[in-house]
C-alpha cells in the first residue's frame, strides 16, 4: 500500500483517463514526482515552467492544505490520500461558452 | 456601456412579522418543523437572496429557494433560453426558446410561488454594477460559470461583507462552499488566481452531466436556507466535493488566508478591479482570435469539392463528436495530431475543421509549424457549414 492520488477530473485527460494511482513517496513532492514522471502531460498543469506549483491548483494530504503544513516537503505515509483539486469555474453554459465569447 | 441596475420588480417587500393563512398552510411542512417553525418561516419571508446567474446551477436555487418562501429573490443574468439549456436549466420550458432568461425564470418562479418579490437584472454583472446591485440583498450566491465573474463576485462580497453561496461545475464534479462569513475564508484565500487561459479545459473536454448542477445548485440552495435560519453547520472553511461517477462527497478544510490580499490582515485589494484583464481574458473575442491561419469558407469549400478538387478534409475533433455528425473527414482529434502527424501527406492540400474553428485552427497553425504549406482552417467549423451550406448537418 502507498499514497492514493486522487486525480480530478479536469486533468484526468492528461493521466490517461485516470481517478486516482497509487505511489511509494515519502514527501508530497516525491508523489507528485512519481505522478508527472508517469503522465508527462500532467507536469504543465500542476507546475510552472520554474517548477512551482500553479496558484490555481491546491494539494491536500487526506484533507489539509499543504500551504499550511510544509508545502511540498510535507512528509506522507502508507494510506494517505493525495488530493488535487484545481478550480473549476463552471455553472450554467460551460461548453458553448468556452468556444465563444467571455462573458461576465 | 450604460449600466442598468433599476430592476423589473414585483411587490415591494415590507418588515412581515406574520403569515396569511394560505402561507400558512403553503408552507405548513416547515411551520411543524421545529427548526424553522414560525420564527424561521418569517426569517425566510423577509430574507434578500441574489442569483447571479440563472442557468444550470441557477435553476434549483430559483425554484427551491423561491418554494421555500424567501421573500425576495434577486435574478442577474443577460442570456437568453437556448435549445442546449434545456438538458439541464430546469426552470426553462421548450416554450422559453428565446426569451431572456430573466423574464422566463420570473414567470416560473412567480407561478410557483405568487407571494414573494422577484427582481430582475438583465444585465452582465461587471464591476461598474456589481456593488449597486448587491448592496439591498443579503445573501450573494454564485451560480455563474466563468472565472472573471468568480472573482468579481468574490471581491464585491467581501468588500460589502456578505455572505457568498458558492458552486461549481465541471463534467461529473462539483464543488460547493460558502465564502465571505466574518471569520471565514474567501475565494482568493482557496485560489489567489485564476489559471491562465491556455490551461482552461477546452470544449472538447467540456460538457456537463444534466443532472450535476442540480444536485450542486441544491446543496447551494440548503446552505442559503440554513444561512438565513442559522441552523446548522454552514460549509464556511470546508470545501465539498462531489464526484458522481464514483457517487463519492469528500471534504477539505478550508483555511482563512491571513496574507489573503482581499480578506486578509491588510487587504490590498480596496475596490473593483478589471477581472478580464486579471484572468488573461481581453475583449470579447480575444479567446478566438490569439492564432491567426489561412482559411476557407464553407461555400468555398463547397464549390471546391464539388468542383471535384482534391482535397484532404482533416476532422480534429473528438471521437464521439464525430459520432454525432461529419463531413466524411479524416478522424485526428488534436491532442493526437502531434504523434500522428506522419499520418499526413504534406503534398496533398488539407482542410481542417472542427465543430467551431477554434481548434482546427491551432491544427493548422501546428501544422504549418512543421511544415505544412497546403492546409486551410474551415471558417466557423461544422457550425458554419450547417447555416452556410448543410444545415441537415446537426449542430451541438
Ligand atoms: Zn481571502
Amino acid at each position: 500500500m502507498g499514497v492514493k492520488v486522487i486525480i480530478p477530473t479536469p486533468l484526468r485527460v492528461y493521466a490517461g483517463k485516470r481517478d486516482s494511482t497509487e505511489v511509494k513517496a515519502a514527501t508530497v513532492g516525491e508523489a507528485l514526482g512519481r505522478l508527472t514522471t508517469e503522465f508527462g502531460d500532467l507536469r504543465k498543469h500542476l507546475f510552472t515552467e520554474e517548477g512551482k506549483l500553479r496558484s490555481f491548483v491546491n494539494v491536500y494530504v487526506n484533507d489539509e492544505d499543504i500551504r499550511y503544513l510544509a508545502k511540498e516537503n510535507t512528509p506522507t505515509k502508507d494510506g494517505d490520500t493525495i488530493s488535487i483539486v484545481p478550480s473549476i469555474a463552471g455553472g450554467s453554459s460551460l461548453v458553448r461558452r468556452c468556444c465563444s465569447r467571455p462573458h461576465a | 456601456m450604460a449600466t442598468k441596475v433599476q430592476p423589473m420588480t414585483g411587490a415591494p417587500a415590507a418588515n412581515a412579522t406574520t403569515l396569511s393563512n394560505e402561507e400558512i398552510l403553503r408552507y405548513s411542512r416547515h411551520l411543524i418543523m421545529p427548526e424553522v417553525g414560525m420564527e424561521g418561516q418569517l426569517k425566510l419571508k423577509n430574507s434578500k437572496v441574489l442569483l447571479i446567474g440563472t442557468g444550470g446551477l441557477g435553476a434549483p436555487l430559483g425554484l427551491y429557494l423561491a418554494a421555500a418562501g424567501v421573500g425576495r429573490l434577486g435574478l442577474v443574468d443577460f442570456d437568453v433560453v437556448d435549445l442546449t439549456n434545456l438538458q439541464r436549466q430546469v426552470t426553462f420550458g421548450s416554450s422559453d426558446v428565446g426569451k431572456p432568461k430573466t423574464e422566463a425564470a420570473r414567470e416560473r418562479l412567480s407561478s410557483l410561488n405568487p407571494d414573494i418579490q422577484i427582481d430582475t437584472f438583465e444585465t452582465k454583472l461587471t464591476s461598474d454594477n456589481a456593488l449597486e446591485l448587491f448592496k439591498d440583498f443579503d445573501i450573494i450566491v454564485d451560480g455563474t460559470d466563468n472565472f472573471p465573474t468568480r472573482y468579481l463576485v468574490n471581491d464585491a462580497c467581501i468588500l460589502l461583507g456578505k455572505p457568498n453561496v458558492y458552486g461549481s461545475i465541471f463534467r461529473f464534479e462539483g464543488q460547493v462552499t460558502v465564502f465571505g462569513m466574518p471569520e471565514g475564508p474567501c475565494y482568493r484565500c482557496l485560489y489567489p488566481e485564476p489559471p491562465p487561459p491556455g490551461l482552461v479545459p477546452s470544449c472538447a473536454e467540456g460538457g456537463v452531466l444534466g443532472v450535476l448542477p442540480g444536485i450542486v445548485g441544491s446543496l447551494q440552495a440548503m446552505e442559503t436556507i440554513k444561512l438565513i435560519l442559522g441552523r446548522g453547520d454552514s460549509l464556511a472553511g470546508r470545501l465539498l466535493l462531489f464526484d458522481a461517477l464514483a457517487m463519492k462527497f469528500r471534504e477539505l478544510k478550508l483555511r482563512k488566508n491571513p496574507n489573503c490580499p482581499m480578506c486578509g490582515e491588510h487587504r490590498t485589494i480596496n475596490k473593483l478591479i478589471d477581472y478580464y484583464e486579471f484572468c488573461g481574458v481581453r475583449g470579447e473575442e480575444a479567446p478566438d482570435s490569439n492564432v491567426q491561419v489561412p482559411e476557407i469558407t464553407p461555400r468555398e469549400l463547397k464549390s471546391r469539392l464539388d468542383r471535384g478538387d482534391d482535397l484532404f478534409i482533416l476532422d480534429v475533433r473528438e471521437p464521439h463528436e464525430f459520432q454525432i455528425c461529419n463531413l466524411n473527414g479524416n478522424l485526428i482529434p488534436l491532442g493526437e495530431l502531434p504523434r500522428r502527424v506522419h499520418e499526413l501527406d504534406s503534398s496533398r492540400e488539407i482542410v481542417a475543421h472542427c465543430r467551431s474553428g477554434k481548434r482546427s485552427a491551432e491544427a493548422v497553425d501546428f501544422l504549418r509549424k512543421a511544415g505544412f504549406r497546403k492546409i486551410l482552417n474551415l471558417k466557423g467549423g461544422i457550425l458554419a457549414w450547417s447555416d452556410e451550406v448543410d444545415p441537415s448537418v446537426p449542430k451541438y
